[in-house]
């Protein structure tokens, strides 16, 4: 029972051992991605472009949520004209980053693992490799790349579309002043304190999900089950990995302390 | 052993090599000389190691010990950027053809010129042509690697493996899962392809008939060690038990029918 | 080629957008687009009680914001608190020098602000002057304190 458990230990210090060396291949990959921009630019299309529609709807309908919910708590208190603030905090500095990051993980990374994970499966790195083409960098580093580009973006378009429709409910919907919307939340929000400490998680849960996806690609048994494991395992490690670092990070920014 | 074949003559020499995995010895003091401009077979039954055999001479697997030469370089202790530059001279053909499954067949045959050279696209389209005209598919050059048959595939794969003229090309069975015209195709293909680009040829395959009719010269491994080295026809002369069980496919011999297991009686009456 | 044409524009787009998007954070949702940090000019005020004002809070002129806080210091000599503000430069030559500075909270739980009163003078502030009428900030469980006081002390001689 005890050795099982240092086994399983010593096995998981390995795999990250391991995953951090890739990572450090997959790093210097950035020279050739820098040397090709086509192959980023055809894998944001893949990683970031087919996600926005997933975001813009998820954003679209978790803004319009937190205007309904906060306008029925806060007008018990008289205290309506905060919408804004709330709708905008919430989503910039939590929401927005963080369910966009669990979206990504969902839709992108998910998928990202599969493809690298089957091109393993049917010998297509193997044949790179033998075809003098470093899979790393010719597969996997324009992949990691594309999803710390994108990530940040697709945060912004989620925040963004979520405050339009908080807006839409609580000023078209519930009759919450407009100029009390924007003003009071413009006086609140502050840019570097709220806004780029939004965009620096985002980017951090890029980094996360994309180094997690390839790896976890790259690393799976070159069989239809494992790469199916290898894919559940990367929604699952992703999705904790940034509930995570959510907190280390809100912890590091906006805490006091 | 002739003279011709171990010394300057051959492109591929492996010394002495030992590969385990696990506890399992793969290879255990194999010494095998691959001659240049011909064709050398290794042949085996299932599971003894022959595509590991490949990688190991493609440097993708590390060998325990022992040490194998293409070209007079030792392939393991080269640095990765002339590991690199050698495999650009190496082609491999891979049992599953191993296109990359998102680009069509002019792109995966162009895809080792664009990756490895500044030529412009007219150029390339011209060589993408003619290698695909070599192997019969210059009509396919817009299908998708799903839409290709098995043979097709392998023949795209061919191609490709064609594309940067290499000193040689290492084929992992090539014949296996092939319905008789498409084997007769590839027969016909490796045999032309090697007397015409003057290139040195490694198959891996355990169909013993259609190896015969190309190979200048065939090793047979069996539970890592060579069994036998010859040209088919003395090796189908040979007195050796193994040799013969291979050749002919008897279900028993040497190699056993069973899989290791204790004895039948004992194991039910438990 | 007319494929990766359209995977170009289209991820050409997705850029644009995901840019759009942060302007619009930075712009419209936070402070950024309302005021600028190095603009204006500086006044000092020195308070007993600064309460819960913090660096950035508001400041306003009859309720409209014309500035923030940009530093709040201590003075160990004169052992008082010392608040920077920096006002937008509009409002430059416009405060009398008696203009006096209060700290008041917006709503009973609201954050807090200062809030400036124009006096009668001729001569207005400059860059760099101090504002020499305050007024602290006043603390909750003070006032409660000094109520509950006086209520005691009503009661007594009774």
């Amino acid at each position: 029972m005890f050795q099982r458990l240092g086994e399983a230990t010593l096995n998981s210090f390995e795999k990250l051992g391991r995953g951090s060396c890739f990572l450090w291949f997959t790093l210097g990959g950035i020279f050739d991605v820098a040397a090709r921009p086509g192959l980023l630019i055809a894998q944001i299309y893949s990683v970031g472009v087919l996600t926005v529609m997933l975001i813009t709807v998820s954003g679209m309908f978790v803004g319009m949520v937190l205007g309904l919910q906060g306008y029925t708590i806060l007008s018990d208190f008289g205290a309506e004209e905060t919408l804004g603030v709330m709708v905008a905090a919430s989503l910039v500095r939590e929401l927005g980053p963080v369910v966009s990051a669990l979206l990504f993980a969902g839709r992108a990374g998910s998928a990202l693992t599969a493809e690298i994970g089957l091109m393993k499966a049917t010998e297509q790195l193997s044949g790179m490799e033998m075809m003098a083409v470093d899979p790393v960098k010719r597969i996997v580093a324009p992949r990691f790349f594309a999803g710390v580009v994108s990530m940040p973006l697709l945060a912004a378009i989620f925040s963004t579309v979520g405050i339009l429709g908080g807006h839409l409910v609580g000023v078209g919907m519930l009759g919450v002043d407009d100029g009390a919307f924007w003003s009071q939340m413009q006086a609140t929000l502050d840019y570097r304190d709220d806004i780029l400490n939004g965009v620096v998680k985002s980017l951090v849960f890029g980094f996360v999900i994309s180094w997690i996806a390839v790896f976890e690609g790259y690393d799976s048994l070159p069989t239809s089950e494992g790469v199916s494991r290898a894919t559940t395992r990367t929604v699952v490690h992703s999705a904790f990995a940034v509930l995570v670092l959510d907190f280390l990070l809100t912890a590091l920014m906006f805490g006091d302390f | 052993m002739d003279e011709a074949e171990s010394g300057a003559g051959c492109l591929v020499t492996v010394r002495d090599l030992v590969f385990r995995r696990g506890d399992r010895k793969i290879f255990d003091g194999v010494n095998l000389d691959f001659p240049r401009g011909k064709i050398t077979a290794i042949m085996g039954p299932s599971g003894t190691g022959k595509t590991t055999l490949l990688r190991l001479i493609g440097g993708q697997l590390r060998p325990d010990s022992g040490e194998i030469l293409v070209d007079g370089q030792n392939v393991h202790a080269l640095g990765n950027r002339d590991l690199y530059g050698l495999r650009k001279r190496m082609g491999m053909l891979f049992q599953s053809g191993a296109l990359l499954t998102d680009l069509n067949v002019f792109e995966n045959v162009a895809f080792p010129m664009r990756e490895h050279t500044r030529l412009p696209e007219s150029m390339i389209r011209i060589l993408v042509l003619m290698k695909l005209q070599a192997v019969g598919l210059r009509g396919a050059r817009n299908l998708m690697p799903a839409e290709l048959s098995g043979g097709m595939a392998r023949r795209v794969a061919l191609a490709r493996a064609i594309a940067l003229d290499p000193m040689m090309i290492m084929y992992d069975e090539p014949f296996s899962g092939q319905d008789p015209i498409s084997m007769g195709v590839l027969v016909k293909l490796i045999h032309e392809l090697n007397d015409s680009l003057g290139l040195t040829s490694i198959v891996v395959s355990h169909d013993v008939h259609e190896t015969n009719t190309i190979a200048d010269k065939i090793y047979i491994l069996s539970e890592g060690k060579v069994v036998g080295e010859g040209t088919p026809g003395s090796l189908t002369r040979s007195t050796s038990e193994r040799v013969q069980q291979f050749m002919t496919g008897a279900p028993d011999g040497p190699e056993h029918f069973h899989y290791e297991a204790p004895d039948y009686s004992e194991d039910l009456l438990i | 080629m007319q494929h990766s044409k359209m995977v170009t524009t289209l991820v050409g787009f997705f850029v644009s957008l995901g840019i759009g998007g942060l302007f619009f954070l930075a712009m419209q949702v936070s402070n950024l687009g309302s005021f600028d940090n190095t603009e204006g000019y500086i006044l000092k005020a020195r308070f007993e009680n600064i309460g819960g004002l913090k660096s950035r809070s508001p400041v306003t002129l009859s309720g409209v914001r014309i500035g923030r806080i940009s530093a709040i210091l201590y003075d160990t000599e004169a052992y008082q608190a010392v608040v920077e503000m920096r006002i937008s430069s509009d409002y430059e030559h416009t405060l009398p020098e008696d203009t006096s500075a209060s700290i008041y909270t917006s709503g009973l739980l609201g954050e807090q602000y200062i809030g400036l009163e124009p006096g009668g003078s001729d001569a207005f502030l400059k860059d760099g002057d101090e504002i020499e009428f305050t007024q602290s900030a006043l603390v909750l469980e003070e006032i409660i304190g000094k109520f509950l006081f006086s209520k005691a002390d009503e009661v007594k001689p009774e």
